[in-house]
């Protein structure tokens, strides 16, 4: 059997795929970040609002309550209208947990649908489904990261803002700290959670097409 | 060694790269089936230069994607290097797309957010190169297509004709035994596609990699080796080169 020119393969026997190392990932994904800015600020921006929208709602819910009660004991509140409505804050918490998830997903899942040809692509080249899903779930963890404290920040200082703003510079003083750390941390993990598992999804679903069904899918 | 005793058939002194037995392709749309593929058999050999000639509609692609790994027929087997590409795992497979066959497809997918240099040395990255290497390597073979000057362009930013270009050198990265070509000077003018194809024959020759093109441009016809004709996923007959000249002129 004749050996044609000096090329490696030909050699009748197919190897393995080397599994390519997680920096190696790190350092495509946020290449493709960077790359991608526009899109990727755009959708920065809407976990920014969304999570904006949870914290200051979440800190509302505990700021108002302790806030009105030293007021009141301080009979500094009867020009203040009626109390808070629990049942009312549990339907906004409830609404805003949801307005985070399908903001977030859909934002994602449009960044990730808009690049099914591309991982089609990859998968030609030699890209393994695990090293694609790596990839995605990399760019999404970094978004929803900076996304989240961005809009932590953001709805800490509309929830201390909207306080200061109902109840004059008394309220300052009188903001309960203690659980802040706490809700911010819990807005820090769902939001994370939502985008990561937003991407993963349909990046996982194309990883694993056959490249020629993924190259064909029309966004 | 032990391997080549397998090719049954084949021409002495040549090498069997690709074999197709029986491939059928069928598509389920709601309660209809479309045969696509109706049971194609070939053999293909080292160093050819194949046109898949036939219509639109006649089964070109989905035979390519069949060859290449990128689709799995509904029945029927796939050889390329004696190797059943069914038998294959993931990781194989992975590796017969990034290190054996070299893809080019009519609508050149590109990376569009990557530069043309960035899009060639990606399969070697995805083959476990360096990123220098890779980058030096993808520059040598951007300059071998004429496109030494663009190499830090996007894909945006280049014509249909650099972008096939582009392509091709990505094909070309790992230095693979097959390239494969699906209607390559399909969104072309004549002559660009004429500068693409001469491009593809001239790789084949100095490199004695395998060419495999599915077309309906005739243009083709000049420089490939044997012509499979193709019709409503049947390979209606194959012909040598210097057979087909004469009624070239049959198929529209
Ligand atoms: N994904 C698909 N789903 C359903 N039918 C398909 C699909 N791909 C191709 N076909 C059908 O299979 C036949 C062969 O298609 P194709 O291989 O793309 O032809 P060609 O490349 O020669 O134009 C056509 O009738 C086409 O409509
Ligand atoms: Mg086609």
């Amino acid at each position: 059997m004749s050996k044609s020119g000096s090329n490696a393969v030909g050699s009748g026997q197919v190897q393995r795929q080397v599994q390519l190392p997680l920096s190696k990932a790190v350092e495509i994904a946020l290449k493709s970040m960077r790359v991608r800015m526009g899109r990727s600020i755009l959708t920065l921006i809407t976990i920014v609002m969304a999570m904006a929208f949870l914290t200051e709602v979440w800190l509302s819910n505990r700021f108002g309550p302790v806030i009105r009660t030293e007021l009141l004991a301080k009979a500094h509140l009867k020009a203040h209208g009626p109390p808070v409505d629990g049942s009312r804050l549990v339907w906004l918490i409830s609404l805003s947990l949801l307005v985070c998830l399908v903001g977030i997903s859909n934002a994602m899942l449009m960044s990730v649908m808009e690049r099914f040809r591309e991982i089609g692509t990859m998968k030609c080249l030699g890209a393994l489904d695990s090293f694609i899903l790596k990839l995605f779930v990399l760019e999404s963890i970094f978004l929803g990261v900076a996304g989240t404290i961005c809009g932590i920040v953001l709805g800490v200082v509309l929830a201390v803002g909207i306080m200061v703003a109902r109840y004059s510079t008394a309220a300052w003083p009188l903001i309960p700290w203690g659980g802040v750390p706490w809700i911010c941390l819990a807005a820090l993990g769902i939001g994370t959670a939502i985008t990561a598992a937003a991407a993963m999804y349909p990046a996982w679903k194309a990883a694993r097409m056959e490249p020629i069904a993924a190259m064909r899918v029309e966004v | 060694m032990v391997m080549a005793a397998k090719t049954a058939g084949a021409v002495a002194g040549r090498e069997e790269i690709v074999r197709t037995i029986d491939v059928v392709k069928e598509y389920r749309m709601g309660d209809q089936t479309l045969k696509a593929l109706k049971g194609v058999s070939v053999t293909i050999y080292r160093g050819e230069y194949i046109s898949i000639m036939g219509p639109s509609g006649s089964g070109k692609s989905t035979l390519f994607n069949a060859i290449g790994g990128l689709d799995k027929p509904s029945s029927g087997k796939v050889f390329i290097d004696e190797v059943d590409v069914a038998q294959l795992d993931a990781l194989e497979l992975a590796w017969l797309r990034c290190r054996k066959i070299g893809y080019i497809f009519q609508t050149f997918n590109l990376i569009p957010v990557m530069t043309a240099l960035e899009n060639v040395a990606l399969p070697m990255i995805f083959g476990g190169m360096l990123e220098a290497d890779a980058r030096d390597k993808a520059k040598a073979i951007l300059e071998r297509v004429e496109l030494g000057h663009r190499i830090d362009n996007k894909p945006s930013q280049l014509s249909g004709g650099q972008q096939q270009r582009v392509a091709i050198a990505r094909a070309f990265a790992n230095d693979p035994a097959i390239i494969l070509a699906d209607e390559p000077t399909g969104n072309l003018d004549l002559n660009t596609g004429k500068a693409i194809i001469a491009l593809l024959k001239e790789m084949n020759q100095e490199r004695g990699v395998t060419v495999i093109s599915a077309t309906h441009d005739l243009k083709m016809l000049d420089i490939s080796d044997r012509i499979f004709w193709i019709r409503d996923g049947e390979v209606e007959k194959i012909q040598r080169r210097d057979e087909v000249t004469i009624d070239a002129g049959e198929m529209h």
